[in-house]
Parts: C-alpha cells; sequence; structure tokens
C-alpha cells in the first residue's frame, strides 16, 4: 500500500525530473526565454523557436474557453435553479457521453461538421477565405470537448449551495435572477473562477482533437482563420522523425515540460484560489 | 424601473435555455453524423478481418488488428491500474483517514496528476523506452496508460470509499477484526457498485486516448501476440486511416470510429447499469 | 380573544405528492402579538410558515391550495406580486443564513431592493436596523468585513437586521434560536419582545419553555393537523384536547 502511494505521490516530480533531463541538452544550449520567443522552427539547422506554438496554443484555449464557459455557466444555472429534478436526471447521461466520447472521435467530427462549415458559411460570412483547419475550427471543437468538464464541476457546486441562501434573498423580495445574480453567482464565484481554471489546463493540453483540425501550419496566426500549430500537436506530429535530426527529440521533450509545467501551475494556482476564497 | 427588471430576467431565461439547447443539440449531431457516416461504410469484413497488403489503398481487409489491440491494452491498463490504485484509496480511507492534512495534501497531488495533459504522459512514456533502448511495444503502451488513468481510478474510488461512514469501520472493530481485514472486507463489499464504475469509468478513458500510445504501442496490422511487440489501437487506426488521401479508406475511418464511439457507449451504459444493480445490497444508513 | 388579526387562514391544503403536509389548517394570527406555532418536528411548522411567503412556489412539488388573507387580500392569489408580499415580511432561518456580501451590503442589499437609492439615506437606515437587531454597538467598527466573519449568534441578528430592512409588517422565524448559543438566544428573544410593538411576530419553535416565555397566542400541530389553537395562558394552563396535554406534560413520543 505504502509503495504504491509513494509511486503516486512521486509521479509528478518523476515526471517533471524525466522530462527535464532529455530536454537538458537543449535548454543547456539555448537561453530557455530564447527557446520561448524566437519565432524560427528549423530543426534541421538547429533553430528551435517555440514562440508560433505557444501562440497556437493560447489561442485556441482563450478561444476555446471563451465559447465555453458562458455556455457552461448559464447551463448549469439553468438545470439547478430553473428545471426540475426529472431534466438534470437527463442532463447527466447526456453529459457523461459527452465527456466519454474520445479525442481522436472529436476530431473526426470536427473534419466532417466544423471545418465544412466554416470554410463554406462562417468564413465567406465574415469575407475571409480560409481552408476550414483553423484556429477557430480547433477552438470550437475543444470547446465542445471542455465543456461537460466543466459543466459537471459547476453542476455539483451550484448544487452545493445551501436553498436556505435562496429563501434569505428571495424573503427581501429579490427575484430569481436577481437571487442568481447578486447571491448565487458571488456565493459560488470562487468556484466557479476554479471550475474554469481546470476547464483551461485541460483546453490547452489537449492534443488529438486539435491537431486533427487546426491545420498544422508553423507560422503566426493573423486571424483566427488562419491556420496554426499548437505545443501537443507539435510533439504528436515529429515524434517519428526524431532520431534522425539531433536535438529534436530535446526539443520536443522541451515542449512536453512546457505543457507539464503549465498544467502544474493551473491546477495549483486554482487549488490554493479555492482554499483560500471558499471561507467568504 | 420594473419593466427593465421584467426584460433582463426573461432575456437571461432565453439565454439560459438557448444554451441547455445549444450543448444538447451538439451533441445529437455528433452522434448523429457519427452513426450516420459510420453505419454506410460498415460491415462485417471491417470487424472481423485485419489489415491485408495495400488496405490502405483501399484494398480488403479490416480493423480487427485495432479493436483487439485496444481492448487488450485497455485491460492490461485498466488491471495495472486497479491493483495499484485500490490499495492506494482503501489506505487513504482506513489507515490515513485521522490525519486530515496528510489525506488533503494526497487528493490534491492526485488532482494534480489526473491535470496533467496525456501527451504528456506519452513523451514521458518514449523518453524512458529510449532511455532503456526498448522498442514500441503493447507493454510499454499499458505501461504508460496505466500511468495516465492511474489518478483517475484511484480518485473516483476514493470519492466512493469517502462515503463509507467511519461508524461502520468501528463497529467492524469492535467485532474484533483489524484494520487490513476491515479494509478488504467491509470497505470493498460496503462500496463494489461503486469500485466497478471507477473501473470501468478508467476503462473507457483508456481505450479512447490516443496521445499517450502515440509515442509507446506502435502501430501494427497483425493481431497482438506478445507483450513485447507493437500493438494496434482503435484512436490510432482512426488517425492513420482518416490522413489517407483515399477515399474508400477515409470512409473506413468513420466506421472505426463508430466501433471506438459504440464500445465507450456501451461501457458507459454497462457502469450505469452495475451502479443501479448493486445498489440494493447496500446498506442504506 | 377579540384581537386584530393580522392573518387569517383558512382551509390551507399541502400536498407533496400523495403526502398530506397541511391538512385544511385554519389559524389566526392577532396583530402586533407574538404568535408562536408548536408542535413535535415533521408537523407541518415549517411549511405553514413557507407558505406565509410564498417560498412554496420553489418546490415545484408542493401543491398549495386554500386562502391565506392577509389585511384582507388573499396572498394565494396568483395575481399577488409576490416580491412585494415578501417584502412585507421579514424572515428568520434555523441556521443563519448572511448573504455572500459584507456586513454593511447585507443590510444596504435589501434597503436597495426595497427602492431606497440615496447612500446617505442608505448609511443611516442600516445603522438603525442594525442597532434595532442589538449588533450595531459590537460590530461599528467591522462593516467592511465579510458577513461570514460574525460568529453565528452574530450572524443571527444580522440576519434579524436584514428582515427588517425591507421594512415589513410580519417578522418569520422559523426557531431562529435552534443553533444559537444561550446568550444570542437570549438576545434574540428580548428583541423580539421589543419588536412585538410594531410588528406581528409568527415563530415556529419547538422549545417549550421559549414558547411560555414569548406567546401571547400559541398554535399547537400535530401531523399536519392543527390540534389546538388560543390564548397562550388558555392553552398552557388548561389545554383542551388530549394531544396537547401529553405533548405539554412531555409524555409525548
Amino acid at each position: 500500500m505504502i509503495i504504491s502511494l509513494l509511486v503516486v505521490a512521486f509521479l509528478p516530480f518523476l515526471l517533471f525530473l524525466g522530462l527535464y533531463l532529455k530536454s537538458f541538452l537543449l535548454i543547456h544550449d539555448y537561453s530557455i526565454i530564447d527557446l520561448i520567443f524566437s519565432k524560427v522552427w528549423r530543426p534541421s539547422r538547429g533553430q528551435f523557436g517555440f514562440y508560433p506554438f505557444i501562440v497556437g496554443s493560447v489561442w485556441v484555449t482563450i478561444l476555446a474557453m471563451l465559447i465555453s464557459a458562458p455556455v457552461c455557466l448559464l447551463t448549469a444555472i439553468y438545470v439547478t435553479q430553473y428545471t426540475r429534478k426529472w431534466f438534470l436526471r437527463i442532463m447527466h447521461p447526456a453529459i457523461d457521453i459527452l465527456a466519454g466520447i474520445p479525442s481522436v472521435v472529436y476530431g473526426l467530427w470536427g473534419i466532417l461538421v466544423i471545418v465544412p462549415f466554416i470554410s463554406e458559411y462562417l468564413g465567406p460570412w465574415f469575407g475571409v477565405k480560409t481552408m476550414g483547419y483553423s484556429i477557430i475550427a480547433a477552438a470550437f471543437v475543444l470547446a465542445i470537448m471542455i465543456i461537460p468538464f466543466i459543466l459537471n464541476i459547476l453542476i455539483e457546486i451550484f448544487r452545493a449551495i445551501p436553498t436556505e441562501l435562496k429563501e434569505a434573498a428571495l424573503s427581501l423580495g429579490a427575484t430569481p435572477w436577481q437571487t442568481i445574480k447578486h447571491v448565487l453567482v458571488r456565493k459560488a464565484l470562487p468556484g466557479i473562477i476554479a471550475a474554469l481554471g481546470f476547464g483551461l489546463a485541460r483546453a490547452f493540453g489537449e492534443t488529438m482533437a486539435v491537431l486533427m483540425v487546426v491545420g498544422n501550419v508553423v507560422k503566426l496566426p493573423k486571424s483566427v482563420f488562419d491556420p496554426g500549430y499548437t505545443l501537443p500537436a507539435l510533439i504528436a506530429n515529429n515524434y517519428g522523425e526524431v532520431l534522425s535530426i539531433p536535438k529534436y527529440d530535446s526539443a520536443l521533450m522541451f515542449a512536453a515540460l512546457l505543457l507539464l509545467a503549465v498544467s502544474l501551475f493551473f491546477n495549483l494556482i486554482m487549488h490554493f484560489f479555492i482554499v483560500k476564497y471558499n471561507k467568504f | 424601473m420594473r419593466l427593465s427588471r421584467k426584460i433582463e430576467e426573461c432575456f437571461f431565461k432565453v439565454l439560459m435555455i438557448l444554451s441547455t439547447c445549444f450543448i444538447l443539440l451538439i451533441l445529437a449531431i455528433i452522434i448523429y453524423s457519427i452513426f450516420e457516416k459510420g453505419i454506410r461504410s460498415m460491415s462485417w469484413e471491417m470487424v472481423t478481418r485485419i489489415p491485408e497488403g495495400g488496405y490502405y489503398y483501399g484494398k480488403g481487409g479490416g480493423i480487427l488488428n485495432a479493436i483487439l489491440g485496444s481492448l487488450t491494452l485497455a485491460f492490461g491498463a485498466t488491471i495495472l491500474a486497479f491493483f495499484l490504485g485500490l490499495p492506494v484509496a482503501l489506505y487513504i480511507n482506513v489507515f490515513l483517514i485521522r490525519h486530515k492534512k496528510l489525506v488533503g495534501l494526497i487528493r490534491f497531488l492526485l488532482d494534480l496528476i489526473w491535470g496533467i495533459p496525456s501527451i504528456v504522459y506519452g513523451a514521458f512514456g518514449f523518453s524512458l523506452m529510449v532511455f532503456f533502448g526498448l522498442q514500441t511495444s503493447l507493454l510499454a503502451g499499458i505501461l504508460t496508460v496505466s500511468l495516465f488513468i492511474l489518478p483517475i481510478m484511484i480518485r473516483s474510488m476514493d470519492e466512493i470509499l469517502r462515503t463509507v461512514p467511519i461508524g461502520l469501520q468501528e463497529a467492524a472493530y469492535a467485532l474484533g477484526s483489524n484494520k487490513s481485514e476491515t479494509a478488504f472486507r467491509i470497505f470493498t463489499r460496503q462500496s463494489v457498485s461503486g469500485i466497478i464504475t471507477a473501473v470501468l469509468l478508467s476503462f473507457g478513458r483508456a481505450i479512447g486516448d490516443a496521445a499517450s500510445v502515440l509515442f509507446t504501442a506502435g502501430y501494427t496490422d497483425n493481431l497482438p501476440n506478445s507483450l513485447l511487440e507493437p500493438v494496434a489501437t482503435l484512436p490510432l487506426s482512426i488517425f492513420f486511416q482518416l490522413s489517407s488521401p483515399v477515399p474508400e479508406v477515409q470512409a473506413r475511418a468513420y466506421a472505426s470510429a463508430l466501433v471506438l464511439t459504440l464500445i465507450i457507449l456501451l461501457v458507459s451504459l454497462f457502469s450505469r447499469g452495475v451502479g443501479k444493480r448493486y445498489h440494493k445490497t447496500k446498506i442504506n444508513f | 380573544m377579540d384581537d386584530l388579526m393580522k392573518i387569517q387562514i383558512r382551509g390551507l391544503n399541502v400536498f407533496a405528492g400523495k403526502n398530506h403536509i397541511l391538512k385544511d389548517v385554519a389559524v389566526d394570527i392577532p396583530k402586533n402579538k407574538i404568535t408562536v406555532i408548536m408542535g413535535p418536528s415533521g408537523c407541518g411548522k415549517t411549511t405553514l410558515l413557507k407558505c406565509l411567503n410564498r417560498l412554496t412556489d420553489l418546490y415545484p412539488e408542493l401543491k398549495v391550495s386554500g386562502q391565506i388573507m392577509i389585511d384582507d387580500n388573499n396572498i394565494l392569489d396568483a395575481r399577488e406580486d409576490i416580491y412585494k408580499l415578501r417584502q412585507q415580511m421579514g424572515l428568520l432561518s434555523q441556521r443563519p443564513y448572511p448573504l455572500p456580501m459584507t456586513i454593511y451590503n447585507n443590510i444596504a442589499y435589501a434597503l436597495k431592493l426595497r427602492g431606497i437609492k440615496k447612500r446617505r439615506e442608505i448609511n443611516k437606515l442600516t445603522v438603525h436596523y442594525l442597532q434595532q437587531a442589538g449588533l450595531w454597538d459590537e460590530i461599528r467598527t467591522r462593516l467592511r468585513e465579510p458577513a461570514s466573519r460574525l460568529s453565528i449568534g452574530q450572524q443571527q441578528r444580522l440576519c434579524l437586521a436584514r428582515g427588517l430592512a425591507v421594512n415589513p409588517e410580519i417578522i418569520l422565524a422559523d426557531e431562529p434560536t435552534s443553533a444559537l448559543d444561550p446568550i444570542s438566544s437570549q438576545v434574540i428573544e428580548e428583541t423580539f419582545l421589543k419588536l412585538k410593538h410594531d410588528y406581528t411576530i409568527v415563530l415556529v419553535t419547538h422549545i417549550l419553555r421559549q414558547a411560555k416565555r414569548l406567546a401571547d397566542h400559541v398554535v399547537f400541530m400535530y401531523l399536519g393537523d392543527v390540534i389546538e389553537q388560543g390564548n397562550v395562558s388558555a392553552v398552557f394552563d388548561d389545554p383542551k384536547m388530549e394531544k396537547t396535554k401529553q405533548y405539554l406534560k412531555g409524555t409525548f413520543n
């Protein structure tokens, strides 16, 4: 029992150490600042600039959050405050199914539905010519993927608020929406922010679905209709060739290290945030 | 003043209904498009044969290699993660239950690990393999995936075990059982359904993830026959077939996606069924 | 028994599915008096209280029928403005539920809902209501702190002040001292005795001594029925019904 526990407890450190050692070759030769902010990616000439990938990842993640956060928040409030219990009993399996669908299938769905939709309708509507494989396509697919994850947490949070608090606000003569806006959301705020933070960390690391629709072009995207490239996609796409080019494997491990750091960072921050503000 | 309040009330209610409908609609569209596209290119041959020569240019064969490969890999990883995870979950809830801070710290660590993207596990597994000079293989895939589902397994079992009341533990001690006995008898019996659900949930995760097996399990057109050989997996087979320029091969990707989705839906349906059935033998408090 | 009646309840029935929670209840509640509703738990006291300010609307599974007349308006009437109605009453629940805001804003929010916008008036009234609830002296320097930092007893008095801030005519209190320490309970009780000259107070309790100390009028309920009601001395000293006698003697299970 204790051994298993120790293995688990040290896993994040082990991962960090392992990836750090593997990317050491790269970090040793270049400064981390250079690696992160340099724009040129030519592994065969020893130029490793991660900036385009980081920018791509950030764009895709933030756009995905902008789509899914309001949808999740509104839905969570609706199903916990306005509908009867049977509706939640329908929503739960629906959310479970969405959560269970594997990311390759989401990617496939993105190629079948979202990419054509963007190249044929959304792009022309904004007067843009686009292939469809783009930042916005990836963001949309990603948004759908993290909706069940965020929504589940939000529903739990809103259900945990005691009915009496709602009754207290209503008994002052507040309308249901005023109660939600001024009292329930404020009460749930630390939880809401944490749920979104966890969702963001998850979105940042998502690989396959994004890889399949984002276009995979190493260039700084100028608009959301441009194709892009993300850090996880970089790793997944190039593992096959790593042994042919020197330091390439170190570069990919560095990308993995970045992902790990971002994920740990966000989860840590959100955790402490909950602990600190849960007392309100 | 009153009117504007009413309009605001209405406006947000409409928004809320719209976003709820949006989610349900998206789910319907996903399920519909996967089934509609998948069934058209589905055939008996797809699920009973392995790829023949020239399969990836549209010649005959099926994806049995990937189906069996995925099942083997997911089974292996789930079993491994279960035997690593159950003791941890029990240990936390029996021996450490009085040390609130330590338990909190462990749960926090587990949640951290849960949040790590699967591609990072893949990269880590790959770097270990290179370090030890190993080839991509079923074993490497199982090890990597089991690490990836371990936090999911432990945390969901932990959530179940947490609900077993302390009074029950104390009743067992009062009857003279020692701690390990209590752990394995009382706890597991009280929460069989929850544990099965946790296992099935992890299995679903294991079979659906591509990023962690991409580097470690490799790919092959043969059926899995040894732990040390590469193995095909469904997510990767979908991915590879989809990257083919040949329309027939792409169509097969749709069918493969249908197979994968069906497996996962079945698993989740099954876990719901189990949850209901075992509820009756559980003591209610 | 020729008091002026503030609330008259007639033929009130509440069902939750097949469960008959309130059975044809008829109760009179006199103006500017403390009316105590008592009875063993599960007798429908709390439900009766929730009917009075229509919080029963929150539970779609509850079916409410009958008549509740407050100053000649039937509040169960669908056309009634429930927000105005609820502002006629201050609610005090079993445990204090301060709003997730500062102490000051807990009161100010109620005042704003009442339609008061001028900052100076809000400040003045906030102090006034905190004084009325006997809290002002303890917290005058802590107004900007989150309300959750107060002790439970202080929180309950804050909730009382908040309830008064909507300028109600009626105070509904659902076992308001059950979560409090004896000293806070005493402060709440004393406040009630002061407030009853201006407000009609409906107090639900299962503490007999508290009922005896505070009540002018008593309603005894059992399993959804009103068994007996009347003047406090009439009910306590000379109960008419067998069930009431048993309950008062404490031989009730």
